[in-house]
């Protein structure tokens, strides 16, 4: 049976065929509908794990237990979870295990461009990268074979566009797979120095059966064509490649780690020339270039952002389209109309306070008219950050500063800083966001909200008893939407000398009813701008006949019936309209 | 091989993160697949969609490699907001279709006098292609609800893509809940009939 299936989805599906029996992820774009789709299957136990090192190591234990089992994340999520990644290559596995993660060329929702081609070399663990959909789902049921076959993890290397462009896909039944059950083997398990030497070892001798194994995997394929040029590529950049030069010959490699030497010097041999299109760094080039072999690569195609057919073109000079782009006003992503962490950030803004910040939808309050954050560096940076700086700076500096991070991050890695700040006699003045969710990604759950991937009711672990349980002697709950409880609020805990924890708790506004929208009396309005200031998408200026300069209108459309922009207006031109609609 | 199995049409769609484009996308694929075509299509989630700027990609033929629409080559632009047209206007082929949205979404930084929203987008457009120009918003609140804006949008698309009534039923069935259907059906239709504001 044929369908059309996203790359994610793929993978989703291919697990399940494969007999998994259990799967845990971190979501974070472009990975995220992995596990959403998983959820799907009742034959496989799927968890949101709190942050991905947490994920990895629970597919790891499951794979102890002799079960087949995948954990899936984000670029980004891999270095979280490189200590595990790393020592799981010694140990290996009972049952297979799969590592999926997702790079995040053009950074469309990240933080960085990091090539994660480069984890399958650090840390000695073999890489597939699918093409397409259809590939990702052979590829996840392949990798658990090769797992179990050489006794190693196995890295599933996607691309934000395998992960989110769909194409045909033959769906298989699931096969179901016995878990083999737990025996205790220390000398695997346990790596003591002495173990590891030895561990050690055997990971070198696996490196090389693996790359023997590289050259006879099936989809690691010659397709051949005019021999003037021979592409070697793969991944999305195959692709691209075969829309651009659709005439050469090609080397597709799909097992990328370790690299079929033989199969690439026979190809390289028959053609006049090579070229080396991949996506990133220069990874198959430099492997290649060390074999001695002759190619052209990154001298030509960029390192930094995104590849397309476009790119390639422009890289080899081949016919360009004399069209350009016409000007047009930037748009980026803004805080959605009544979403909870406007307030928040209005006040930070209006006080005039430094704030370290981090990662989620709250990210967004950097930027104008709200220009409410200072920094963004990772996961939980917020914390750590501010911790620093208190501690450089001292507390005059910490009295006129915030760390502020969303509920879900606090969970992912803020605790563990949190702790410390506590322990280490930090000033600090965290500010929690929390609208219930993990909304950045699409609205999982995490403990904060007591629900379980598959919606159950799980147990709520509210961010204030943490905080108390850390040691935090000053922690409140605030309603966000209340200005000037938000103001007060924050006053008290900056002039509070040690740690302080302000939980802002209200639903994201994506998850409730939109209320009775409010309208400006153009009467009222003194075109004092005040209510733009918030930086809401619903509120713009209009000029009206009679009015010299112009007023703030509403979108009733948009309007989601906060009430924020009401309450910082001067002139009480503000309303809730009175009629029903 | 013939020269009709070697024809891509590319069909970008485009508008305003939260305006419905992946759903109207997804149906678009449905059909797309059910009358045999190969098919690939390319969005992008998480951070774009908060309010920013969206496009999808979707190509279908014989046989397609990349998932991307090169500048240049797409037979239609199905644009969900005016803005947003022009921003990708440049996909368009020559003498391509655009239907586009009489909707205008002013960005933050045009809401904060930063910048302006472009007068002329209108010409820019019909110096391009050919314009639909299309209210998508009021034919929905005639339907009694603003949600149904994406699907009155891929009805007007349906129009020139001439797969017969049954595909689009189906590929709307699919993707949507049970309980939305008949309000999806009769905006797919009302999409289907609607006239464009810039023609008689
Ligand atoms: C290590 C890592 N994992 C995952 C992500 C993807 N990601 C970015 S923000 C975020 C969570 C945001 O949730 P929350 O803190 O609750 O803030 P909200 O978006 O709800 O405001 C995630 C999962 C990331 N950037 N880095």
């Amino acid at each position: 049976m044929k369908t059309i299936l996203s790359g994610n989805e793929a993978v989703a599906r291919g697990a399940w065929e494969a007999g998994c029996k259990v799967a845990a992820a971190y979501p974070g774009t472009p990975s995220t509908e992995i596990l959403e789709n998983i959820i799907l299957y009742p034959e496989i136990y799927a968890e949101w794990s709190i942050n991905e090192k947490v994920a990895l190591e629970v597919a790891a234990g499951a794979s102890f237990a002799g079960c087949r089992s995948l954990v899936a994340m984000k670029h980004v999520g891999l270095n979280v979870a490189a200590d595990p990644l790393f020592t799981m290559a010694y140990s290996g596995v009972t049952g297979g295990f799969v590592i999926v993660n997702a790079d995040d060329p053009g950074m469309w929702s990240s933080q960085n461009e990091q090539d994660n081609r480069h984890y399958a070399r650090h840390a000695k663990i073999p890489m597939l990268e699918p093409s397409d959909s259809q590939e990702a789902r052979i590829f996840v049921k392949l990798g658990f074979e090769i797992s179990e076959q050489f006794d190693t993890p196995v890295l599933l290397r996607l691309t934000t566009r395998i992960c989110h462009s769909t194409c045909l896909v033959d769906l298989d039944d699931r096969i179901e797979h016995q878990i083999s059950g737990y025996t205790k083997n220390i000398k695997k398990r346990l790596v003591l120095p002495a173990h590891a030497r030895l561990l050690h070892i055997a990971v070198e001798e696996r490196m090389k059966k693996l790359a023997e194994y590289s050259e006879k995997f099936l989809y690691n394929q010659i397709e051949w064509g005019q021999k003037k040029l021979g592409i070697i590529t793969s991944g999305i950049s195959y692709q691209y490649a075969k829309e651009v030069f659709p005439k050469a010959s090609f080397l597709k490699l799909a097992f990328t780690y370790p690299l079929p030497e033989k199969l690439i010097r026979e190809f390289s041999r028959q053609v006049r020339n090579v070229i080396i299109i991949e996506e990133g760094d220069p990874i198959l080039e430099t492997e290649i270039k060390a074999m001695g072999i002759k190619a052209t690569g990154k001298a030509r195609i960029p390192v930094c952002g995104e590849l397309t057919p476009k790119v390639i073109k422009e890289s080899f000079n081949i016919k360009k389209l004399d069209i350009n782009p016409e000007p047009a006003p930037v748009r980026p992503p803004v805080l959605c109309p009544g979403c909870p962490h406007r307030g928040v950030f209005y006040i930070i803004n209006k006080l005039n306070l430094v704030a370290t910040g981090d990662i989620g939808c709250y990210t967004l309050s950097a930027l104008p008219p709200l220009n409410a954050m200072d920094t963004c560096i990772c996961m939980g940076a917020s914390i750590t950050n501010a911790h620093g700086l208190d501690k450089a700076l001292g507390k005059e500096f910490s009295n006129k500063m915030v760390a502020v991070l969303g509920d879900s991050t606090f969970f992912h890695s803020g605790i563990t800083g949190l702790v410390n700040a506590v322990y280490n006699k930090g000033n600090l003045n965290l500010i929690i966001v929390d609208n219930y969710t993990t909304a950045m990604t699409g609205h999982q759950p995490h403990p904060g909200t007591g629900k379980l991937a598959h919606g159950e009711t799980g147990k709520r672990i509210p961010p204030e008893d943490i905080a108390r349980g850390c040691g935090v002697e000053f922690v409140k709950t605030v309603n966000p939407d209340d200005l000037e409880e938000t103001e007060n609020t924050i006053k008290e805990a900056l002039e509070f000398d040690g740690v302080t924890v302000l939980v802002f708790r209200r639903p994201c506004a994506l998850l409730l009813k939109r209320k009775i929208p409010y309208y400006v009396d153009s009467e009222n309005c003194k075109s004092c701008n005040i209510c733009m200031r918030i930086g809401c998408p619903a509120i713009s200026l209009t000029s009206i006949p009679g009015k010299e300069k112009e007023i703030a209108v509403i979108d009733a459309d948009l309007c989601f019936g906060c009430g924020l922009c009401a309450q910082v207006c001067t002139c009480e031109a503000i309303k809730l309209r009175d009629i029903v609609r | 091989m013939s020269k009709d199995q070697n024809k891509v049409t590319n069909i970008v769609i485009c508008g305003v993160g939260g305006q419905g484009i992946i759903l109207a996308s997804n149906v678009l694929c449905s059909a797309v697949f059910n009358r045999g075509f190969d098919i690939k299509k390319s969005e992008v989630h998480g951070m774009a969609q908060r309010g920013g700027s969206v496009i999808t990609h979707v190509r279908f033929g014989h046989k397609i490699h990349s998932p991307l629409i090169e500048e240049g080559t797409a037979y239609y632009i199905l644009a969900f907001e005016k803005l947003e047209a022009l921003r990708y206007l440049h996909y368009l082929k020559k003498n391509g279709k655009i239907i586009v949205n009489d909707r205008k979404i002013p960005p933050m930084s045009v809401l904060t006098g930063q910048t302006k929203y472009p007068e002329d987008i209108l010409s820019k457009l019909n110096d391009r292609g050919k314009v639909y120009l299309i209210d998508a918003e009021k034919k929905a609140n005639e339907l009694g609800n603003e949600r149904t804006v994406n699907i009155i949008l891929l009805g007007v698309l349906a129009r020139f893509l001439k797969f017969d009534p049954d595909t689009w039923d189906k590929a709307l069935r699919e993707n949507i809940k049970e309980k939305y259907i008949d309000l999806n059906l009769k905006a797919f239709n009302a999409g289907l009939k609607l006239k464009s504001e810039n023609q008689s």
